[in-house]
């Protein structure tokens, strides 16, 4: 069995990579090229408010590079989660600028695109049927919940990819896709095994972060054979060692001997991790475990409002030394100020330098610098709303007359003026759950289109 | 007398982060065998510990596991509030590491 080999040239599609790692990549003629272009870590805003937490200009330059060097070599480009969260703005917006790119270097080519959005109608019903579950720590998955949801995402498995693959097309651009499923897909389609296959995925999603020293906009390569596979740094600065790349199984992981993805388990306890070369590491034994029950995970985002925001300073010690009771005197202020108008919001101080990083979780109790920072935010239905909260919370800590006051002329330093800052919609995921499916294509419709190709051109 | 080992002595990489919106993971990887070895005999990184260092009820830590093949104990914990909800203060879970840099054990 020939090795297959997977170009993977950045962690997250946008976030680059030296074009030298990337030549070394085809020099060793890899049989895909394939990039994961998501994540939640964002947060739930980018999902919700269907737009990419990656920069368009920073996009198409990787995207550029990757589909050029492919039509040259004639091999397909895979990418998965497009624009970041993996909904259908995102996809579009992922489709327009490969159109684009397509259009301006006068390529042509079979393009699939595979769509990830759930409609809300259909998840109602797939609740009422009892086939959603809560992925724990999430909470349980209410009717009313689920109807506040502005936008749902299934995560794909690999086999959308390899229905799309077997109608030859050379770009395949997917909605929200579970990361490995782009670089697991054309192998497992060719009968690789599919634990290896997937695990090799797992490595290659973050291009170089497993190697040492890591990055995540640096290239790497994998090598798959038929009962191991391999992993290589393509830039010479960089190497694998087996602990660069064990450690990073750990990554973002609850329990890193059991993974569980679309359809089964990657189980990594019989998982041997070898030096093969100073920079190549060898790995084995990695073995997927199929489910009784196919699951995806679905993903959702609601609007709870609008948020504005006011940054500012203390250096006083006597301020400093009391700011609990005057954070807790400016909420009564607010509060009873606002009494009769009946306006929800919610306030909330964030205090750098006390426990503005860690919150709830913050040990230490006794403040040591010299100078505070803080946020004042609101959160309300309306953005007008939640001016009036940020900004009338604002100045009533600005003069506040706490005990034992001296500065007497103001309490906060503003870096900028205006003070305060209209951050727009708020949404929090309020969908995390598995959802079992009859089909793993079910869910994710493919598209073939013809990008490209200006009339006359190829002659 | 047991001679007192600081956790940052002996660990080259001590990190948290996000694992999914509603969980917490904390990855502790040794230096070498011998610590980790020592730590995992010890069993003093234990599901109590990540509790009262974060002081949260000890059924919200899901679990601590060793990990040999890249010499890491790992622990993962329930967020207190979920990422991105009203509240919250660290949207990747990168920086709740630090009360396990001061941590000293007696072996």
């Amino acid at each position: 069995m020939e090795e297959l080999r997977v170009l993977s040239p950045t962690a997250i599609l946008g976030y680059g990579f030296p074009i030298k790692s990337f030549e070394e990549g085809m020099k060793r003629h890899p049989h895909v090229i394939a990039v994961d272009a998501g994540s939640t870590d964002p947060g739930p805003y980018y999902l919700g408010a269907g737009l990419s937490f990656t920069d368009r200009n920073a996009v198409k330059r990787d995207l550029e590079i990757m589909l050029t060097a492919a039509m040259e070599e004639g091999i397909p480009v895979i990418i998965g989660s497009a624009g970041g969260s993996g909904g259908e703005p995102h996809l579009n917006w992922n489709v327009s600028i490969i159109k684009e790119i397509a259009w301006e270097k006068g390529l042509q080519f079979k393009m699939a695109i595979i769509h990830a959005e759930i409609e809300k109608e259909l998840a109602l019903s797939e609740l009422e049927k009892g086939r959603i579950t809560p992925l724990y720590p999430a909470p349980e998955l209410t009717r009313e919940e689920l109807e506040q949801t502005v936008r749902i995402v299934g995560q794909m498995g690999m086999e959308p990819f390899i229905k799309a693959l077997e109608q030859e097309v050379q770009v395949i651009v997917a909605g929200r896709a579970y990361d490995p499923a782009v670089f697991a897909a054309l192998a497992v389609q060719k009968g690789y095994d599919r634990g290896l296959a997937i695990h090799m995925g797992k490595i290659l999603e973050c291009a170089s972060i497993a190697a040492t020293p890591g990055s995540g906009s640096d290239c790497m390569i994998g090598y798959l054979g038929k009962d191991y596979f391999k992993v290589e740094p393509l830039n010479p600065v960089r190497k694998c060692t087996t602990l660069s790349v064990a450690a990073h199984t750990l990554y973002e992981k609850t329990n890193p001997y059991i993974l569980p993805g679309p359809g089964g388990v990657l189980d990594l306890t019989e998982t041997k991790f070898e030096q093969e070369t100073d920079r190549v590491v060898k790995v084995s034994g990695s073995k997927f475990i199929p489910s009784e029950k196919y699951t995806i995970k679905l993903e959702g985002a609601k609007k709870i409002g609008y948020r504005t925001i006011s940054i500012a300073g203390t250096r006083d010690p006597i301020m400093i030394s009391q700011i609990d009771e005057i954070i807790k005197g400016v909420r009564e202020r607010v509060e009873d100020n606002f009494k009769d108008a009946e306006m929800k919001y919610f306030l909330d101080f964030k205090v750098y330098g006390k426990n503005g990083v860690m919150g709830p979780l913050e040990p230490q109790e006794e403040i040591n610098g010299h100078e505070l920072g803080i946020i004042i935010e609101a959160v309300a239905e309306d953005q007008a709303t939640a001016n009036t909260i940020c900004s009338f919370a604002r100045s009533t800590m600005l003069h506040y007359g706490y005990e034992g006051r001296v500065s007497t002329a103001g309490n906060l330093a503003f870096p900028y003026s205006p003070s305060d800052f209209k951050a727009g919609e708020v949404y929090t995921f309020n969908l995390y759950h598995l959802m079992e499916v009859n089909d793993p294509n079910q869910w994710f419709p493919i598209d073939i289109e013809i990008a490209g190709g200006r009339i006359g051109f190829e002659d | 007398m047991a001679l007192k080992i600081k956790l940052i002595d002996v660990a080259q990489v001590i990190r948290s982060k996000n694992s999914g919106p509603y969980e917490l993971t904390f990855d502790i990887i040794f230096k070498d065998w011998e610590s980790f070895d020592e730590f995992c005999n010890a069993k003093v990184i234990n599901k109590e510990l990540i509790a009262k260092l974060y002081q949260i009820p000890a059924e919200k830590v899901i679990n601590v596991i060793e990990f040999k093949p890249a010499k890491a104990i790992k622990a993962t914990i329930e967020r207190p509030i979920a990422s991105g909800e009203l509240g919250e203060t660290d949207v990747y879970g990168a920086q709740q590491h630090a009360p396990l840099l001061n941590l000293e054990f007696e072996l």
